[in-house]
């Protein structure tokens, strides 16, 4: 897929410059029913689940004191993997997101929530809800696509280097909250001798350090020591439990705006954006995970990232609720929602990580090749 | 020997906040105990015993760090109601020293009072709401004067009510008291048979404004003939308590009042604008959003996406009334509410204090 450009609007082609203020419209009418709707039963649903985050986490932690017996480790690796990933979704990002804001509880608030990840929320809020979410996949702006170290888009010029890419897609995954902190950072740019020294990056730097050195102490350090005997495989423990909450993470995110079907834009498409434009550029760029209520959980309800992008600062749980709304808009504005199963996008994803690791034309080349070798 | 105790104790908590970071151990204990030593002031509603047709009193169980409250002050609560977090100062209605450590306050239904309708018709007990110490100096002084003048109206007799409790609890001589209260009609007056079982203690004067009609402040001299002789109390609605201030200002005399919420918040469109922080005042005709409007006044305003996403821009508002630009929704703040607003879609529809 090309990226989409002032000129070339592809999939939008045939809709005029009032369908998509219409379409704006209708969607702030669909934004407005939530907010005027939601209450206690939505504050009572995020309580809820960092209620039983919490309790599990702490579960899982106690479990693991006694990690020497293998099924303590089996049962607390799991559990605790699975509270950092509702950390990390359902509520860090969520929180950060302000979707609870309008709670007024100062604990549960997009400017005080600090999450169980190597990245500091205030960088984190920084470089996702503010230049990933406004500039969603525009190649050059939106360093979520590719997190300026792969090729996304046949666009791109292709360069030797690109043949590893699926490796350090690989590697990332499993570094992930890592990999974060670094793009945070923006360390591929900040890294260059003339900018290393810039006193703002080096608070930054700073900064980050001090949250990852936190998080390992406790996870590498305290946690196996309050495990006494136990401490070897508390440390394999939750080195286990990061790297599924890394892999799972890196996987969800990877479906929300890597499969096949999902548009890119260039920088020129975007200057003098309408709010109706914004919004189509939401719908074209993201793409949905279907599955059951487990899924939508684990995934921090990411899994509507269709629905999120329109919308990221309503509450997760009202995404479901919507979505029925939103898929209905998309076909009668004659567009194409794209979503399906998790191993379908994942292998999607990768398929076109893969693919675009080689130049464009090679697997044609080689398709003509096989043909004029094998002639039929 | 007398520090290591204290020594442990820190070591411990360090130790509990590493192993807890990026929250702290309160996070965790308060699942199990929001009310214990150490955490944020709460309180449990454990009981709500109606005063009159729009009226109830909450029993509280205030958590362990609640400081005894000198009668006559009032508490702030913090109470979810739909969802959002709303805060209200109501005085205290208990004595100060409750055998069972329990405060209590009473709430009138106010038309249009989105906290005390939701207290007085919708709260549970099990409830658990925030709290603040309680403050304030509407309070006997220490020293009791001989000849004490209390003039309530409606829910205003709830600050005297916790001064007459405490007064009573002493066993001592109450002294000479007149209490001069207003209400609609005789069911409508709180802690009715408490207050009349009080007469021969003290003066008690009802006014029941459906039939007597309203006090009109020029005739306390005809129901309290020796009321410049007295240190008088007063707590109300604000016209009575401004007609009441005048009448003592122009005989020289001192009337202490308390008000809730005196600021009438002006919802028009636009405003001054106050950055409290920065020194800058501004006027606004509420047509730009905020962000803007501190902007050109040299203001440092974070910002990010400037169309309402990434909430970047959010600063606490610390009194005063905004409207959302893109649905005109109204939000409105006294200080100590802790609402927090997005400045890159609200304007001022009204004059507002934004700290930055
Ligand atoms: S600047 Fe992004 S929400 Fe206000």
């Amino acid at each position: 897929m090309t990226a989409l450009t002032a000129t070339s609007r592809g999939p939008v082609e045939h809709l005029s410059a009032e369908d998509i203020e219409l379409l704006g419209k209708e969607l702030d009418a669909i934004r407005q029913q939530i907010l005027d709707s939601r209450g206690e039963r939505d504050a009572a649903y995020i309580r809820k689940v960092i209620d039983a985050q919490r309790k599990l986490e702490l579960t899982s932690r106690g479990i693991l004191l006694f990690s020497l017996f293998p099924p303590a480790w089996l049962v607390g690796t799991a559990g605790l993997g699975i509270a950092k990933i509702l950390e990390n979704m359902e509520i860090g990002h969520n929180i950060m997101h302000g979707q609870w804001d309008w709670m007024r509880d100062p604990k549960i608030h997009s400017t005080t929530w600090e999450w169980d990840n190597a990245s500091p929320s205030a960088q984190w809020k920084h470089s996702h809800n503010e230049l990933h979410h406004t500039y969603t996949n525009v190649i050059g702006k939106d360093n979520d696509l590719g997190y300026g170290i792969m090729r996304v888009d046949e666009d791109q010029k292709w360069h030797p280097i690109y043949l590893g890419q699926p490796l350090w897609n690989f590697v990332n995954a499993c570094i992930f909250e890592y990999g974060i902190a670094a793009y945070d950072l923006e360390l591929g740019k900040n890294l260059h001798k003339r900018r290393r020294k810039n006193p703002e990056f080096q608070a930054r730097l700073k900064q980050a350090l001090k949250k990852i050195r936190g998080q390992m102490t406790k996870d590498y350090v305290i946690h196996p020591l309050l495990s006494g005997p136990s401490a070897l495989t508390t440390l394999t423990a939750n080195l286990t439990a990061n790297l599924i909450r890394n892999l799972w993470t890196h996987s969800v995110i990877m479906c929300g705006h890597f499969p096949e079907g999902v548009q890119t834009f260039s920088k020129k498409s975007i200057d003098g954006e309408s709010r109706g434009e914004w919004y189509l550029r939401q719908m074209l760029g993201s793409a949905n995970i279907s599955g059951g209520p487990l899924m939508h959980l684990m995934t921090g309800n990411l899994s509507y990232q269709i629905e999120h992008h329109l919308f990221p600062d309503l509450p997760s749980n009202r995404y479901q609720e919507i979505a029925p709304k939103v898929q209905e808009l998309f076909e009668r504005y004659g567009l194409t929602y794209v979503s399906g199963s998790l191993p379908k996008q994942v292998a999607s994803a990768w398929g076109k990580v893969i693919r675009l690791s080689l130049p464009n034309d090679l697997l044609d080349k080689l398709g003509k090749l096989t043909k004029a070798v094998k002639p039929a | 020997m007398t520090s290591t105790v204290p020594r442990l104790r820190d070591r411990l908590l360090r130790l509990a906040e590493l192993a807890t970071t990026p929250l702290v151990p309160s996070d965790y204990l308060d699942i199990l105990n929001p009310l214990r030593a150490g955490a944020d002031l709460r309180g449990r509603i454990e009981e709500i015993r109606p005063e009159t047709r729009d009226a109830v009193t909450l029993v509280i169980r205030p958590g362990r760090g609640w400081r005894p409250h000198t009668p006559g002050q009032y508490v702030r609560i913090g109470v979810d109601v739909d969802g959002v977090r709303q805060w209200r100062a109501y005085s205290l209605t208990s004595p100060a020293d409750r055998a069972d450590g329990r405060i209590t306050v009473t709430v009138k239904a106010i038309p249009d009072g989105v906290v005390s309708n939701h207290l007085v018709r919708r709260a549970r007990p099990g409830t658990v709401i925030q709290l603040d110490q309680a403050t304030g100096d509407f309070v006997l002084p220490a020293e009791r004067p001989e000849k004490v003048l209390f003039i309530t109206a409606g829910s205003g007799i709830t600050p005297v009510m916790g001064m007459l409790r405490s007064a009573l609890g002493d066993q001592r001589d109450l002294g000479d008291i007149v209490l001069l209260h207003s209400a609609p009609t005789s069911q409508d007056v709180i802690f009715a048979g408490e207050l009349r079982a009080l007469r021969g203690r003290i003066t008690l004067i009802e006014l029941h404004t459906d039939t007597d009609g309203m006090l009109d402040v020029a005739d306390l001299g005809k129901l309290v003939p020796d009321f410049a002789e007295r240190e008088t109390w007063a707590c109300g609605p604000t016209g009575l308590l401004d007609a009441l201030q005048a009448h003592y200002t122009e005989r020289d005399l001192t009337l202490r009042t308390e008000r809730f919420r005196p600021t009438v918040l002006v919802t028009g469109d636009g405003g001054t604008v106050t950055f409290a922080n920065s020194n800058t005042v501004v006027s606004t005709d509420g047509t730009g959003p905020l962000l803007d409007a501190g902007e050109a006044a040299g203001v440092l305003m974070p910002s990010g996406c400037r169309m309402g996403i990434c909430f970047g821009c959010v600063v606490p508002l610390r009194e005063g009334a905004v409207r959302d630009l893109r649905n005109g929704a109204l939000t409105t703040a006294a200080p100590g509410d802790g609402v927090r607003i997005q400045t890159c879609v609200t304007a001022a529809a009204g004059d507002c204090t934004i700290e930055l």
